[in-house]
């Protein structure tokens, strides 16, 4: 029997897709659910919808907490719960569980949120191979795959229903019963790589914040990359005037103050496009994230010719994000639309501040190029 | 719960029952007759999503609750462990999935929920055939919907639901309005003090007296001409009286209304129902009910309720410590004013009078308190340090949260704040004819907390949409007085002595 609630449900997720009630589309806020991945803790996007009291504004407000630390001891993000007000009392008692997401995992979770479409491989199509997932718990397997914790559970609670525990000399020897392994599933992966080459504006205007924006966007991107290819690369490029390759650590960290000119990073992009991807055998992705200003119309125009003539035809996508910023003029996002508009592999997203995150990352990769 | 599903426990699982009842009824807990369905997950998703209750009118946000609580159990992130509703005869519902050891627990704990229902002071005004009050309202509001449209509906239902905490808390328990007195026109007369001589009169009641007194009557006169008398905290049973509202608009606010009184109870008594259920589940089960078999994965969920984060109470934890610490106290005579003028720390930490009151002490308690009272009560220093809590407040430099204190005084004020009208802020009504053009006014009593200015417009949109006519509220923001007012079309902000 359908449950009653199934109602309830869609026209809750008519109202989030925003096909009526638009009144309410301001109200719809994201990242509810928080999971963890190694230490960081991460949210989960599940939108909800906030509707309007008379309250409290939380930041204002503060509270109580419990646990260790002195005066000025910074609280982890998440710690704080969402707002100030529970819910209106019911007698239900839930429990957040603390697991461990893997990163196939979350990547499964982001695919299922955004309605992402698996990608339409590019590269040598038919070419499979298997992967292995570890999936559940069995009671047999090779000791190199012992699961530590539930074995010691059940050695736990074994001699302790039997009456050989000793809390004096809480020794606790496994028997063969007691002990579990983890146990896999093998997947079926497509036999290809991927390269992401990452660019950004490291001028001036951009600033922490939307830098910030580019690293959670830039996790994301990877996470649903790396779910969908065997392999996957990461090249990163910055640019003010002058474009160089960097790694990770510096990508995030740079900030320089020279001019803007976008077609350094795209001409550094194309040379190593064609230094080291075979576009036989790689798929391809470009990201370039600005702030939208660039030094002239003239490298504008350049930057359209390159993709145009170099870079479109050999890579799977092409994406832009342009990160909103108190400096910039934001005209480079309308000149690429003008330029490409009903291109198909060119993905352009602008992304106003970090409830945008998901939505742009919908936009980048919604199209399963 | 539905009517094609067999959801009686089956014999193994009634066993359970008549045993852990047995217990319960032993400790001394009096609860109503209380009902266990066993649900699967997806049925215990919809049901805990609708508040508890298998029948509700139909609105998205129930649609919305249940995405949450499925999609949490699916990614393995929450889990629903136990759901309570309180009602003659109570219905607690059991999840199908779980080991024998957590339906015991899970049984435990909603007996001592069904004692503070059945004992607290805090529901003695709550409708127990709530179960059948809930599936009437929604077939009212269903019967509405075929007349008048599912949109036009919801609409209202979502306004409604903007001001549902617009309701006087404590109201429940005393009659706030006074009777309207009929008191006709008769022209003001004062009298003086009583002169038994005339020509003492002059001096008894000079004239400047006489006219003081006849303006403090005029005074008094005229604010029985105001609208409301006095300022109104209901603000729903406000809108219902006076506002132009459609028939059916009426009903479904009326309705809404009863069900916001019928829920406040359990947000007002949050840290020591569940620290009271908590006490009791912790009781039974290691006392009696446990198989040395089933205590490490007891042990395993029982620590998964009390974990704790830093940003947060978690009110199982915090209400089974001070239940425990209540019974400790009464034990051993740690009260009264003995031992409150003792300043020898050895001898307060040796402090044993053997008076064994602690069991007493709390059945009383868990009677006549409240979580702001039983904090305000029973919170006490060595508790609050022994707890390890601390004020919090928001970095604005460092765009972060930081813990700001750990001074007793200073934790205890703020989380009676918190508590104080269920977190809420307190908005009253205070003129239903403001600036005689039939305006509605509330005014905001401003505590040190200023409200959240954008949802404050939005939410008086959807007042004015109740009320027709343009609304306003005085409020505070940074310090200054400001009234801000709705016309339907244009909000606007006036600066106001505050």
């Amino acid at each position: 029997m359908p449950l009653k609630i199934k109602q309830d449900h869609s026209r809750f997720r008519e109202i989030i897709r925003g096909r009526i009630k638009n009144n309410l589309r301001k109200y719809i806020q994201k990242g509810e659910m928080i999971g963890k991945k190694g230490k960081d803790l991460i949210t989960i996007p599940v939108p909800s919808i906030d509707i309007p009291h008379f309250r409290y504004g939380h930041k204002d407000q503060g509270g109580v907490g419990q646990g260790d630390g002195e005066p000025g001891t910074v609280l982890a993000p998440g710690a704080v719960e969402g707002d100030g007000h529970g819910k209106a009392g019911q007698g239900e008692g839930q429990h957040a569980l603390e697991v461990d997401l893997s990163l196939d995992e979350l990547a499964e979770i982001l695919g299922e949120e955004l309605a992402l479409p698996r990608i339409q491989n590019k590269g040598k199509k038919n070419l499979v191979t298997p992967k292995v997932k570890y999936s559940g718990v069995h009671t047999t397997g090779p000791e190199s795959l012992r699961h530590f914790k539930r074995t010691y559970k059940q050695a736990l609670k074994r001699s302790i229903a039997s009456g050989t525990y000793n809390p004096a000399l809480p020794i606790i020897v496994p028997t063969r019963e007691d002990k579990r392994y983890r146990s896999w599933r093998v997947q079926e992966m497509p036999q290809s790589n991927a390269v992401v080459i990452y660019m950004m504006d490291v001028s001036g205007s951009m600033g922490d914040e939307q830098k910030e924006i580019v690293r959670i966007e830039s996790f994301w991107i990877d996470t649903w990359l790396r779910a969908n290819y065997k392999g996957l690369e990461t090249r990163y490029i910055i640019h003010d005037a002058v474009a160089r390759e960097v790694d990770r650590e510096t990508f995030f960290h740079t900030r320089e103050s020279g001019g803007t000119m976008i077609s350094s990073a795209y001409k550094l992009c194309k040379e190593m496009m064609d230094a080291d991807y075979d576009t036989g055998s790689w798929n391809i992705y470009p990201f370039h994230f600005s702030d939208g200003d660039n030094w002239s119309a003239d490298d504008t125009r350049t930057c359209v010719n390159l993709l145009k003539s170099e870079i479109l035809t050999k890579v799977n996508q092409f994406a832009y994000g342009q990160v909103e910023s108190p400096y910039g003029s934001g005209q480079f996002i309308k000149d690429l639309r003008e330029a490409f508009d009903s291109v198909e592999n060119v993905a352009l997203s602008e992304i106003s501040n970090k409830d945008a995150i998901y939505n742009s990352i919908k936009e980048f990769l919604g199209k399963g190029s | 719960m539905n009517e094609n599903r067999d959801t009686q426990i089956p014999p193994r699982l009634s066993d359970i029952k008549k045993e852990i009842e047995g217990y319960a009824r032993g400790f001394g807990l009096d609860f109503y007759e209380t009902i266990f369905e066993v649900l699967g997950y997806d049925e215990i998703n919809m049901v805990a999503a609708y508040g508890g209750f298998p029948n509700r009118y139909p609105h998205w946000r129930f649609g919305m609750e249940y995405e949450q609580l499925s999609k949490g159990y699916e990614y393995g992130l929450s889990k629903i462990y136990e759901m309570v509703i309180n009602n003659n005869p109570s219905y607690a519902y059991l999840l199908e999935s779980n080991m024998d050891v957590d339906q015991k627990l899970v049984m435990a704990h909603v007996f001592g929920h069904v004692d503070f229902f059945k004992n607290n002071f805090s529901f003695r005004h709550t409708n127990r055939k709530m179960m059948d009050e809930m599936a009437n309202h929604a077939t009212r509001v269903r019967r509405i919907i075929d007349k008048v449209g599912l949109e036009p509906v919801e609409t209202f239902v979502d306004r409604s639901l903007s001001l549902e905490n617009l309701i006087d808390q404590h109201s429940q328990h005393f009659q706030r309005r006074a009777k309207d007195k009929d008191e006709e026109d008769k022209p003001i007369e004062v009298r003086g003090f009583k002169a038994d001589r005339e020509y003492m009169q002059g001096f008894i009641n000079p004239r400047e007296f006489l006219d003081e007194q006849r303006k403090k009557l005029e005074d008094e006169r005229a604010a029985k001409k105001k609208f409301p008398e006095r300022p109104q905290r209901d603000v729903l049973q406000f809108l219902l009286e006076h506002a132009p509202l459609e028939r059916w608009e009426g009903e479904i606010l009326s309705l809404m209304r009863e069900e916001a009184y019928y829920f406040a109870p359990q947000g007002q008594t949050k840290i020591c129902n569940e620290g009271w259920a908590s006490f009791w589940h912790s009781k039974i089960m290691t006392e009696k009910a446990l198989k040395d078999s089933e205590i490490v994965d007891y042990a395993d969920h029982h620590s998964g309720t009390m974990g704790t984060r830093p940003g947060a109470i978690n009110p199982y934890k915090l209400g089974i410590e001070l239940w425990r610490h209540i019974e400790d106290r009464w034990n051993r005579g740690r009260f009264g004013k003995e031992y409150d003028d003792c300043d020898d720390l050895r001898a307060r930490r040796a402090w044993d009078k053997k008076l064994g009151l602690g069991r007493q002490k709390i059945f009383e308690v868990r009677k006549h308190y409240n979580d702001v009272t039983f904090i305000d009560e029973f919170l006490t220093a060595d508790f609050a340090a022994e707890q390890k809590l601390f004020v919090y407040g928001f970095n604005e430099k460092g765009n972060r949260w930081e813990i700001l204190d750990r001074e007793f005084q200073k934790v205890k004020r703020k989380l009676l704040q918190q508590l104080t009208n269920f977190g809420q802020p307190i908005i009253e009504v205070v003129d239903g004819n403001f600036e005689n053009r039939g305006e509605l006014l509330l005014a905001h009593r401003h505590d040190g907390v200023d409200l959240r200015v954008d949802y404050a417009k939005d939410t008086l949109a959807n007042l004015q949409a109740m009320w027709r006519r343009p609304v306003a509220i005085v409020t505070r923001v940074d310090g200054k007085g400001v009234l801000m007012r709705f016309d339907g079309r244009d909000h606007a902000d006036r600066k106001v002595d505050y």
